[in-house]
């Protein structure tokens, strides 16, 4: 079976995002008011897995073993079947 | 003689740099190792140098983390081993979990080039043997060396000593405007537990003869010539 995960990987709360504060500066510049922002990146992979338990295992591996450092980020991911739209 | 490994992968830039520092160490010889296939059998020490891996996708050290050679480095570290990493080597052994914190974005989102102070804090792994208070000069290049960690982490790695280098001014007092990155507590390099893995961001190899500005990074790296690296590890064993 083909699944697609998107993952969501983002800064911890209490591990500060001077790049979300870079944008949040030049937000606020636009003249919006603008109180937080924290920024991430989205990863999208297309891969093989026999079952949706199994792609979910695989999933978690690749958030914890590559994606996210669990020291500083945190990932969550949707996961759909079929290929990519 | 004391047989050190230089690891490379792609991406790495200090690998002869530090080749060059190591032989001015008298009784050290040393080999660069290319990531895929690094045997490290018979070599005492490993250094994984500074660059940017893989183009520091994802996170800075974080695809290096799973090649092979970091494999083999974990198994080396385990076996008690001397590793050092500098600069994209402390971000890989992070990443890698041989040392505890990860390296962030610099506060203020500049990469710093320069020289900076660092007072070494412990001489209790072989590396530093012999450096304790040592106030030391070496240069910086780095867009990603804020060495963070959560509170209990940080806490243990003060309360046990793991803390080896501290960016102060050149008196050693570790002020705000002394932290070229905005490092906890000021932090430039730290160990792992069992004191033989040490990983900094700035560059010894480069400040190791006088032609080059410096010299304090050969004091680090002397530390691997033979009398002296048995010494140290007979004191702190």
């Amino acid at each position: 079976m083909i699944f697609v995960a998107t993952i969501r990987v983002l800064p911890k709360s209490e591990v500060r995002d001077p790049q979300g504060e870079a944008v949040r500066g030049a937000l606020r510049s636009l003249g919006l008011a603008v109180s937080d922002v924290r920024t991430g990146k989205e990863i999208v992979v297309t891969f093989e897995a026999a079952s949706e338990v199994a792609a979910r295992e695989a999933v978690r591996l690749m958030g914890t073993e590559l994606l996210a450092n669990p020291v500083i980020e945190d990932y969550a991911y949707e996961l759909k079947e079929g290929a990519p739209a | 003689m004391t047989r050190v490994a230089i690891l490379r992968y792609p991406g790495t830039w200090s690998e002869r740099d530090f080749q060059h520092a190591l032989s001015l160490v008298p009784g050290v010889e040393s080999d660069i190792l290319w990531h895929e296939d690094a045997d490290l059998a018979g070599y005492d020490a490993a250094i994984v140098p500074g660059g940017f891996t893989y183009g520091d996708y994802v996170r800075a050290g974080a695809i290096a983390k799973i090649s092979p050679a970091t494999r083999a480095l974990r198994r080396f570290a385990d076996a008690g081993k001397l590793v050092l990493g500098s600069c994209n080597g402390f971000q890989i052994l992070c990443e890698a979990g041989l040392l505890p914190g990860a390296l962030v974005r610099n506060r203020g989102l500049e990469f710093r080039c320069d020289w900076v102070h660092m007072r070494v804090e412990s001489d209790t792994t072989p590396w530093t043997a012999g450096l304790r208070g040592a106030i030391l000069r070496m240069p910086i290049a780095h867009g990603e060396g804020c060495w963070v960690a959560d509170d209990q982490t940080l806490s243990d790695v003060e309360s046990r000593g793991q803390v080896m280098f501290r960016y102060t001014d050149e008196r050693g007092a570790a002020t705000p405007e002394a932290n070229p990155n905005g490092s906890l507590a000021n932090i430039a390099g730290v160990c792992n537990e069992g004191r033989n893995v040490v990983g900094l961001m700035p560059h010894p190899e480069r400040c190791s003869e006088a032609l080059l500005g410096g010299t304090d990074g050969y004091r680090v790296l002397a530390n691997l010539a033979p009398a002296l690296a048995g010494a140290a590890a007979g004191i702190y064993r």
